[in-house]
C-alpha cells in the first residue's frame, strides 16, 4: 500500500476516519446516560493508554515488566502536585510534565533490564512497584500532608474553561489518548519500533546488527513510563476523582497485563480490544447474577468466578493463540475476506461462463 | 552494650528463622524450576489454595486434623494432574515466557476456585504452637524467639534434607536432574516424562501447603498470603533458581536483611520498608550476580 499523507495509508486514513465519527460524533449523541461515561468509556480509555505502555515495553521490546500501576501512581501524584504547586502549567502542560517524571522512573527500573530478562526482570520491576507505592504513602509531602489518606483530586480547568461534567472529561480522556494512540503506532511503524522488535525477536542478534541495547531498551522503558503515568494522572482526575496510593496497587498491574496478553501482545488495537474485555466482562457477569439468578449467587462468588475466568482465559490463549484477541479479529477478517473475494470469484466465472 | 548486641541478636534471629518461612515457598519454584525449567508463578496461588483447603475440611466439615492434612495433599496432587494434562501438555513446546504467562493465569484460577469454594473472610489456622516467645530459650539465652518460628525452621529443615537425599540418591531423583537437563534426551531414553512432572508438581503442592500452614498459622489464612508469597522471587534471585540449598539461604538473607534494616534503618524512613527492600536487594543482586548465589550460569546462545 502506497501513503497517501505523510506515513498513512489510505486503510489507516479510513480507519481514523470511522474511529474518531464513531467516538466523538455517534458515541455522545447515542449514550446520555452518566453511567456509561463515568463507569465504562472513562476508565476504558484511561486503562487503554496504560495498556499501550506495558505493550511497547512487553509486546513490543520484549521485556517482562510488571510495574504498570507504580508508574501510573507516580504520574498521578506528580499530577497532583504540579497543579497545586506550579498551577502555570495548565493541565495538558501538567499531563506531559507528569509523564516525564514517571518516565524518569521508567529509566531508573528499567536499567536492571539490560543485564536480566524474563522473570528476572519482572521482579525487578515489582520493585518499582513496590517502592513507588510506598515512596508515596510514606512523605507527607506527596499527600500534601493530608492525613486522610484518601486526596480529592483537582477540577479539570484547561485554558480557562472547567470540564467537570462526565461528556467534557470523556473529551478530554479522548483527545489525549487519541494523539497518544497515533504516535505509538508511528513509532511502531517507525525505526523506533523496528530497533524495539528487533531487540524482542532476538537481541544478541540485534546487538550484533548495530541496534543499540542500552539505547533500545531504556528508550522503550521510559516511553512505556510516560505511557503509564499519563493514563494514571487521567485515572485519577477523571475516574477515581480522588487520589489514594491504594488505588494503584499490584492488582492493577496484574490487570494491565492481562489487558495487554489477552488483547495481543505487540498490537495496538489489542490494547483497546484488551481492555474493553477487561472491563466489561464483570460487569456482564454481574448482569446475568442480577438479571438470570436474581441476586441468587453472592457476589464474592460472582468475583471469584470472574477470576476464574480469566485466569482460564489467558491459560487458553496461551495454548491456542498467544497473539490474543487482535489476531483473532484479524483472523476473523481475513475469513470474511477470504470468502468474500472467492464468491465473487465464482460469480465472475459464472458470469464469463453465461457469456460464451 | 551486651543489652544492645543481644537486641541485635534477637532481630537477627527472629529475621533468619522468618526467612525460612519464605524458603518454604521458594521451595516449592525451585522444584517445579529444576525438573521443568518452567518459573511456576502460581506457587503463591497454591500456597492459598492448599492451606484454604486444609482450613475448609478441618472447619466446615469437622475433619480431623491429620485426615484434613491428607485430604489436602490429595488435592494438590489433583491440582498438579490437572496442570501436567492441561496446562504444561499443550504448551510443551512453546516458549518460557509464555509458560509463564500460563502460569499467571493458572493463580488467577487457583485464587478464584478456593474463594468460590470456601469464602473469602481471613480463617484463624491454630496448629498448636503458638506465636509467642519460648520460655526455657527467653531464660537462658536471654532471647525472645517464636516458637513458630522456630517449627517453621525444623520443618524446612526436615523438608530440605528430605529433598536433597531424593534428589541426589534414588532413582527418581536421577530421572528428575536429566529431565531438567534436557527434556528431550531424558524421554528418548525411556524417562515417563508425564509422571516426572505429575511428581515435581504433587510435591510442590505439598511443600505449598507446609508453607501456607505455617503461614497461616502466623497471619491468618487470607489472600494476602498470595502477596507474601512473592517475596519468594527475590529469595529464589539470591539463591539461585535451580538450588534447594540456594533457596534456603536466600530465604535467610531476605529474612534477616529485611528484619535488620526494618528495625535500624526503617524508622529513618516511616518505616516498613520491609515491602520493597527484598526487591531492591534481588535487583542488587541481579547487577552483580544474575544466576544467583547457587545457580547455575546462564549461557544464551543465538
Amino acid at each position: 500500500m502506497k501513503p497517501v499523507f505523510m506515513t498513512y495509508t489510505k486503510k489507516d486514513l479510513i480507519n481514523l476516519a470511522v474511529c474518531m465519527f464513531l467516538s466523538v460524533l455517534i458515541i455522545p449523541t447515542f449514550i446520555k446516560t452518566e453511567y456509561w461515561y463515568t463507569s465504562i468509556l472513562i476508565p476504558w480509555l484511561c486503562l487503554a493508554l496504560a495498556t499501550i505502555g506495558q505493550q511497547i515495553v512487553m509486546g513490543y521490546t520484549g521485556q517482562l515488566a510488571l510495574g504498570a500501576a507504580g508508574f501510573m501512581a507516580a504520574g498521578a501524584f506528580a499530577m497532583f502536585n504540579l497543579i497545586l504547586r506550579v498551577p502555570d502549567l495548565g493541565f495538558v502542560g501538567s499531563l506531559i510534565v507528569s509523564g516525564l517524571i514517571a518516565a524518569a522512573f521508567g529509566i531508573l527500573f528499567g536499567l536492571p533490564s539490560l543485564k536480566v530478562r524474563g522473570i528476572y526482570l519482572m521482579v525487578a520491576t515489582l520493585a518499582s512497584q513496590f517502592f513507588i507505592i510506598w515512596m508515596i504513602d510514606k512523605f507527607g509531602w506527596f499527600k500534601n500532608y493530608d492525613s486522610s489518606g484518601i486526596i480529592t483530586a483537582q477540577d479539570i480547568v484547561i485554558l480557562g474553561k472547567p470540564f467537570t461534567t462526565p461528556l467534557a472529561m470523556y473529551f478530554v480522556c479522548l483527545a489525549v489518548t487519541t494523539v497518544l494512540t497515533l504516535l505509538a503506532m508511528n513509532m511502531a511503524r517507525g525505526s523506533t519500533g523496528r530497533n524495539w522488535m528487533a531487540v524482542r525477536d532476538m537481541d544478541i542478534a540485534a546487538e550484533s546488527m548495530g541496534v543499540s541495547l542500552l539505547r533500545t531498551k531504556v528508550q522503550a522503558f521510559a516511553i512505556s513510563a510516560f505511557y503509564c503515568g499519563v493514563a494514571g494522572a487521567l485515572f485519577a482526575f477523571c475516574y477515581l476523582k480522588s487520589l489514594e496510593p491504594v488505588a494503584f496497587d499490584i492488582k492493577l498491574s496484574f490487570k494491565i497485563l492481562f489487558m495487554c496478553i489477552l488483547g495481543g501482545l505487540g498490537t495496538i488495537n489489542g490494547a483497546f480490544i484488551g481492555a474493553a474485555f477487561i472491563l466489561l466482562f464483570p460487569v456482564l457477569l454481574n448482569a446475568i447474577g442480577n438479571n438470570v439468578f436474581h441476586g441468587a449467587i453472592d457476589a464474592t462468588i460472582i468475583s471469584s468466578i470472574e477470576q476464574v475466568i480469566f485466569g482460564g482465559l489467558m491459560i487458553i490463549f496461551m495454548i491456542y493463540e498467544p497473539l490474543g484477541m487482535a489476531k483473532l479479529w484479524e483472523n476473523l477478517k481475513q475469513s470474511i475476506r477470504l470468502r468474500l473475494s472467492s464468491s465473487s470469484v465464482k460469480n465472475l466465472k459464472s458470469s464469463a461462463q453465461k457469456s460464451e | 552494650m551486651v543489652d544492645e548486641l543481644l537486641f541485635f541478636m534477637e532481630v537477627l534471629v527472629g529475621g533468619l528463622l522468618a526467612g525460612t518461612m519464605y524458603s518454604l515457598v521458594a521451595l516449592g519454584f525451585v522444584l517445579i524450576f529444576k525438573a521443568s525449567a518452567t518459573f511456576n508463578f502460581s506457587q503463591g496461588a497454591m500456597v492459598f489454595f492448599s492451606v484454604l483447603a486444609f482450613c475448609g475440611f478441618m472447619q466446615d466439615f469437622n475433619i480431623p486434623f491429620v485426615l484434613a492434612f491428607i485430604l489436602a495433599a490429595l488435592l494438590m496432587v489433583v491440582v498438579g494432574l490437572c496442570t501436567e494434562r492441561f496446562v504444561l501438555r499443550p504448551l510443551m513446546n512453546a516458549s518460557e515466557d509464555t509458560v509463564l504467562m500460563a502460569t499467571i493465569g493458572l493463580g488467577y484460577v487457583l485464587e478464584g476456585l478456593a474463594q468460590a469454594a470456601w469464602g473469602v473472610e481471613v480463617r484463624r489456622l491454630d496448629l498448636g504452637i503458638g506465636d509467642f516467645p519460648v520460655p526455657w530459650i527467653a531464660d537462658n539465652l536471654k532471647l525472645f524467639i517464636s516458637a513458630l518460628d522456630i517449627t517453621a525452621g525444623l520443618v524446612a529443615a526436615i523438608m530440605i534434607i528430605g529433598l536433597f537425599l531424593l534428589f541426589k540418591y534414588t532413582k527418581i531423583g536421577l530421572g528428575l536432574r536429566a529431565v531438567a537437563d534436557d527434556a528431550g534426551a531424558a524421554s528418548s531414553i525411556g524417562i515417563p516424562l508425564k509422571h516426572i512432572m505429575l511428581l515435581v508438581w504433587s510435591a510442590a503442592g505439598v511443600v505449598a501447603l507446609v508453607a501456607g500452614c505455617m503461614w497461616g498459622a502466623r497471619a491468618g489464612v487470607q489472600f494476602a498470603l498470595v502477596d507474601l508469597a512473592l517475596k519468594a522471587l527475590p529469595v529464589l534471585i539470591i539463591g539461585g533458581f535451580s538450588s534447594i540449598p540456594g533457596a534456603i539461604i536466600g530465604g535467610l538473607i531476605i529474612g534477616a536483611v529485611e528484619k535488620v534494616l526494618e528495625v535500624y534503618i526503617g524508622p529513618f524512613f516511616g518505616g516498613a520498608i520491609e515491602g520493597w527492600a527484598p526487591y531492591v536487594l534481588a535487583i542488587f543482586f541481579l547487577l552483580y550476580r544474575p544466576e544467583g548465589l547457587f545457580g547455575e550460569k546462564i549461557i544464551r546462545r543465538v
